[in-house]
């Protein structure tokens, strides 16, 4: 009691001498620990953002500060201090290690059990002048690179960080950005609309399809990411895309909280397939230093026969919360989610999806793989929609479990709401074991107890996997091996 | 090659090997056959070094060394291979994705160059071929839906591919029907020579006129309790276990 008592009046303090004459200094590098107003000021002014979006701002800052954090999830962790944290500092690099010598050598290993090419797995552990060798040797040379970007702009595609939307395409940026996850969403998306500081913006022009998958080159910055990123994409009529976020790599961060939101909109007859591996720091066996995964991940399916496919590999952070959504507006609009979640020693994982199914002949695919490990927690949680004018619409959702050992935990909550008197929902749920039987009859074919329960477990996440892009897939099935280490014997 | 002396394993507290003797040279092919329960598939699994299946006294040497001091993959790759009575279903993984991993495993093991995707394929058609086995069931999951029959010849397959030095065969003609015993048998005996060994487990003399074995032991209570040639599986099929034992 007393403590936080103290540190109330600390943080109190400090924001007090910070409240006048602050904002004035955006020569500044960083901003102060803690959460104003004037902190949120401080980043737009730093960004030279528009007024309108300083005002967007702060009014999910002052509607933030009326919510209550939600506790209705699966997931148990010591509260958060919001004002024990820095919203904003510029990306000035710590001291970086200057050769792969002087890295963790257990974060190498796993690098070299994904195979990841010597020169990548520099830029990923941050060693010293390695990201322009990279950019070498990921893309051959620098001027492939940059003949990438050429072809996207000869589609007409904008791809760039949303803060360089801001400056050139305020536009499109005022038009979309918080009208899929409005600042008042949740208590995660109103503090991610008050403070996000960076994230990708990506607008594909009617007719046209992405001429390349937008990974490669996101994998790059990926090293990059803030606490509070923000992902807007924009698919206009006829067009497609497929984009990849996040790296099969461990990324270390020293950030606990991660409170990300991806908006994406989704015009007629366009689609977009959205993939993410997410692999953050899941702690020490015991839980310690992992990240908090608060992920708000929402499609709006606009225009009639319109597309999302989510795909998601969820192996990292400490605990993950994350229900990547579709909002089935367009009739005939189509919603998918795949997802793989890993928890292993002492990670918690509350995620699925939630299909709100507005017009008519739309319909939802969802395929559900949680495996749990050592003492996690995994839990799916889903919500199917079907609303009064959802003429025909059609649900499709399979869950299954796969437990390892038995100090673990799989929970389905499946959430079911129909107000239409054609639709069709179908609910499938299973849990399974790694049977003895299994492993013995692999390990006999001179297959390792770890290699036995990958192949296993990759075989159990198959119809998952599949959905991703080929190159992605077999990064993401060593990671499932990888992720679940120590798990057995 | 193999040594068996004074062996005795429990399995969930109950002992089921008490007191087994079996020697096996380089080149021979030694048949067990006995009753119900009467422990050959714990002979294998304990050979083999599933979890469960412990031994309590006795020592097996392989190859000169302690079979006993090796994890089960260890001894798999020693070159032992047991084809399963009961083959165990693994779902989702494609059975040329199983076969290759196991084939690069004991590559590895061994030292040597893995193979990629391309070369493999080309032996594990090789393989299909001379045994007769259709090529689509690669891409169907381990074992999966396959019929009784199919998972046993699957079990030839991995043999042939794996090439191990000791074959352990647990009633692999159980629920073959005429052609598919021809290719077992075939299995056995293309790999037979003076290097390796073969532990044959059957109920049926009729897989012993096409896989002729050195040996014939019967196994009763956890113990080899009568040994002879081939002509003791014709008698054991005229007489029967009971009168066997009585006699
Ligand atoms: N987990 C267990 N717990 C207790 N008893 C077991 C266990 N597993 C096997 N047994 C027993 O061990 C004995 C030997 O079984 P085993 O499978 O080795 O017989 P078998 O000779 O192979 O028989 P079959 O010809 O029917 O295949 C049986 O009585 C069986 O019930
Ligand atoms: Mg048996």
């Amino acid at each position: 009691m007393a403590i936080s008592q103290e540190t109330v009046e600390q943080v109190a303090s400090v924001s007090e001498k910070y409240k006048y004459g602050f904002v004035s200094d955006i020569e500044a590098d960083t901003a102060p620990i803690g959460l104003n107003e004037d902190i949120v000021r401080f980043i737009s002014a730093k960004k030279e953002e528009p007024e309108w979006l300083l005002e967007w701002r702060l009014k999910a800052y002052r509607h933030w500060l009326t919510m209550e954090e939600p506790e209705w999830a699966k997931v148990e962790f010591p509260k958060i201090d919001f004002q024990d944290i820095y919203y904003y500092s510029a990306p000035v690099q710590k001291e970086k290690p200057k050769s792969l010598d002087e890295v963790d050598p257990e974060l190498l290993e796993v690098y070299k059990k994904l195979g990841i090419p010597l020169k990548e797995q520099e830029v990923l552990a941050g060693v010293e002048g390695a990201h322009n060798v990279a950019v070498d040797a990921v893309f051959d040379s620098v001027s492939v690179a940059t003949t990438f970007r050429e072809r996207l702009e000869k589609e007409g595609v904008i791809f760039c960080p949303i803060s360089e939307a801001v400056q050139n395409h305020p536009e499109l940026v005022q038009k979309y950005i918080g009208s899929v996850v409005p600042h008042t969403d949740n208590y995660y998306a109103a503090l991610n609309s008050a403070v996000f500081t960076d994230g990708s913006f990506c607008y594909i022009p009617k007719g046209v399809r992405c001429p390349m998958e937008l990974s490669t080159y996101f994998r790059i910055n990926a090293a990059q990411t803030g606490q509070f990123e923000r992902t807007l994409i924009i698919a206009d009529d006829e067009s497609y895309v497929s984009y990849l976020e996040g790296c099969t790599a461990p990324m270390r961060d020293e950030n606990q909280l991660h409170a990300a939101v991806v908006e994406l909109v989704i015009h007629k007859d366009a689609e977009i397939k959205y993939s993410t591996v997410q692999n953050w720091y899941p702690g020490d066996e015991n839980g310690v230093g992992g990240i908090y995964n608060f992920v708000t991940k929402r499609a709006a399916c606009r225009g009639e026969n319109s597309k999302v496919s989510w795909t998601q590999v969820e192996t990292g952070s400490a605990i993950t919360w994350k229900y990547p959504s579709c909002i089935l507006q367009g009739d005939n609009s189509v919603g998918e989610f795949y997802s793989i979640a890993i928890t292993n020693n002492l990670q918690q994982a509350d995620t699925g999806t939630k299909m709100i199914h507005l017009g008519k002949n739309t319909s939802s695919t969802i395929i559900s793989k949680g495996i749990s490990a050592g003492r996690a927690q995994n839990t799916y949680r889903g919500l199917v929609r079907m609303g009064r004018k959802a003429d025909n619409a059609r649900n499709h959702t399979v869950c299954d479990s796969l437990l390892i050992g038995d100090k673990c935990g799989a929970h389905t909550v499946p959430y079911i709401e129909n107000q239409s008197r054609t639709a069709k929902i179908e609910h499938e749920a299973t849990t399974s074991k790694v049977s003895e039987e299994q492993l013995f009859y692999c390990q006999q074919r001179g297959l390792s107890e770890e290699e036995s329960m990958a192949l296993i477990v990759n075989g159990f996440c198959k119809e998952v996997l599949q959905k991703l892009p080929m190159e992605f897939a077999v990064e993401a099935q060593k990671l499932v091996g990888i992720s679940l280490e120590g798990s057995v014997g | 090659m193999l040594e068996i002396k004074d062996l005795h394993a429990e399995v969930g507290g109950k002992e089921i090997l008490k007191g087994l003797n079996l020697t096996i040279n380089a080149g021979e092919i030694h048949a067990i056959m006995g009753p119900n329960g009467a422990g050959k598939s714990t002979l294998s699994y304990v050979l083999a070094g599933r979890d469960g299946y412990e031994v309590t006294k006795g020592s097996v040497l392989y190859k000169g060394q302690d079979l006993l001091d090796f994890s089960p993959d260890e001894r798999a790759n020693m070159g032992i291979f047991l084809a399963f009575q009961y083959p165990v279903e693994i779902p989702g993984v494609a059975s040329a994705t199983f076969f290759k991993t196991a084939y690069n495993a004991q590559r590895k093991y061994r030292g040597e160059q893995e193979v990629d995707a391309m070369e493999f394929l080309k032996l594990i058609r090789e393989k299909t071929n001379e045994l007769g086995i259709k090529d689509d069931m690669l891409k169907r999951p381990v074992n999966v839906g396959f019929s009784g029959g199919e998972k046993k010849r699957n079990e030839v397959l991995q043999m042939a591919l794996l090439e191990p030095d000791l074959m352990l065969l647990d009633e692999t003609d159980s629920g073959l029907d005429i052609d598919a015993l021809k290719i077992a048998a075939d299995g056995v005996n293309r790999l037979r020579s003076p290097e390796r060994a073969g532990l044959v487990i059957t109920h049926y003399q009729r897989l012993l006129d096409y896989i002729v074995p050195d040996f014939v032991h019967v196994l009763a209570d956890g113990r080899i309790v009568k040994s002879g040639d081939k002509s003791l599986a014709l008698e054991l099929e005229e007489k029967g276990y009971t009168e066997m034992s009585a006699a």
